[in-house]
């Protein structure tokens, strides 16, 4: 029978381990997530953009990263950077930084689809009334893409949100490391983990569920 | 100087020819319809005047600049050409008033205030004032197209080309469309129209261009479209739009 303790997890220990990761794994998210939009929508439109100096390296981009495994990723970013610049980066950069490249060819695809779904009369639309380029992208079609594709954003930044645990390979201090150590200090490797499950799980739940809504919401007003 | 002049226009997808050695001319202040069957380059005749659609032959000037010259400013010309689309294509993420001041004050430079006050008398005039706080997805299509018009109006165009403007609309909206129309061909504005509407043709147009297999079969005067068309094509075509 497992004989669980979970009374070593006072509020100190949490402050002193707990926090410190949980905060990295919230900025990383974040920066990645909007890093990875301000990107992924760059690809996506280069993807779209019918030419193919620009189609070919962002298709190339997209599915090279879709096709390697993010822990991957995550490992030769971190030990190959320090060759090409000549001095090692630190754990939580790099980390930042691989998962900002590496969300861009998730969120260029979903982006894809949303710019797809806007019908090429709005397009038309925009540049019959003297529009450029860029502003047709940027005030009439990007914010309509935008705005049907929330949802999936939103719900790639969940998957994203759990994917920052695989920063462990590079021993970058996220919200499972300091499970991890406080579990190893103190001997309870077991509670730690646990509570670190419950702690993912509640989160991503609870984000999925606020995902839900605004879909009925979005579904609502178009 | 015609206001829309185009010559020998020519269009190929791949090795379909949509457009063959279409040449016509639009004079300032004149109101043209443009008819024919469905597939007939009607609709990508009107999308080549203002470069929406490219033409691999020919030449369109519209005010005298060449539309198919790749040293031509396309959003500048295309600024001062109103265009209004068979689905409306209003903004559905704006507001009725922003989806009348966007153009002008991102491409004509106006100021927020001025071009709101524009919006709104042009609202004013297509009958829908009261509309202004709403979004394009809470009008009927009626509404929504004299918004498109309007829309297109703010831009102060020299001349509007219509692409089947009615043809999207329940019957009982075409009317209040049409009469926005023709009040401005009345005031004397340069319009090209694909329609099928024949009632508004011969109320308004001064000349009628029926194509047929992405060629100008007939280019007359009203009178003489409607009084003795000379190919049998558009003789059959009138036949089927007229008697019913």
């Amino acid at each position: 029978m497992l004989a669980l303790d979970f009374s070593f997890l006072t509020p100190a220990v949490i402050s002193g381990y707990i926090v410190k990761g949980f905060i990295f794994s919230l900025q990383l998210t974040l920066i990645a997530m909007l890093g990875g939009i301000v990107l992924g929508t760059l690809l996506a439109l280069m993807r779209l953009s019918g030419r193919p100096w620009l189609v070919v390296p962002a298709a190339g981009y997209v599915n090279t990263m879709r096709s390697i495994p993010l822990v991957m990723v995550i490992l030769w970013f971190f030990l190959l950077i320090p060759l090409v610049i000549g001095r090692p980066l630190g754990a939580e950069i790099s980390a930042i930084i691989t998962f900002t490249l590496f969300e861009a060819a998730y969120y260029s695809e979903i982006m894809r689809a949303g710019i797809q779904s806007i019908s090429r009369g709005q397009v038309a639309a925009g540049y019959a009334l003297g529009m450029s380029y860029r502003q047709t992208m940027g005030l009439i079609v990007l914010p309509q893409a935008f705005r049907n594709m929330l949802p999936v954003l939103l719900t790639q930044t969940i998957i994203l949100f759990q994917d920052t645990s695989l920063v462990y390979a590079i021993g970058a201090y996220d919200l499972l490391k300091g499970f991890e150590i406080a579990g190893k200090n103190f001997n309870r490797p077991v509670e730690t983990y646990l509570v670190a499950a419950l702690l993912y799980f509640v989160i991503s739940f609870s984000l999925s569920m606020l995902v839900r809504r605004l879909q009925q919401r979005i579904a609502i007003v178009k | 100087m015609p206001m829309i002049e185009m010559n020998n226009v020519s269009k190929w997808y791949g090795r379909f020819q949509v457009l063959a050695e279409c040449s016509t001319q639009v004079e300032k202040g004149e109101v043209i319809v443009v008819c024919g069957p469905s597939g007939s380059g009607k609709s990508t005749l009107i999308k080549c005047v203002n470069g929406l659609e490219p033409f691999q032959q020919g030449e369109i000037l519209v005010n005298s600049i060449s539309v198919g010259d790749p040293k031509t400013n396309l959003p500048k010309l295309r600024a001062r050409v109103g265009m209004v689309f068979q689905h409306f294509e209003l903004f559905p993420h704006m507001s009725i008033t922003e989806n009348l001041s966007i153009a002008q004050v991102k491409v004509l430079g106006r100021g927020k205030d001025e071009a709101r006050e524009r919006g709104l008398k042009l609202l004013d005039r297509v009958g829908l004032r009261a509309q202004a706080d709403k979004f394009p997805g809470q009008l009927s299509g009626g509404q929504q197209q004299r918004v498109a018009i309007a829309r297109a109006l703010s831009m102060d165009p020299i001349c509007m080309l219509f692409d089947e403007p009615t043809s999207a609309l329940d019957p009982e909206m075409i009317n209040e469309v049409l009469d926005v129309m023709v009040e401005l061909a009345q005031e004397g504005m340069t319009m090209m129209v694909v329609t099928h509407e024949m009632g508004f043709a011969r109320k308004v147009a001064h000349r009628v261009i029926f194509m047929d297999q992405g060629r100008i079969v007939e280019d007359d005067k009203k009178e003489a479209f409607f009084g003795s068309p000379r190919s049998e094509r558009a003789q059959q075509f009138l036949s089927k739009i007229l008697h019913h």
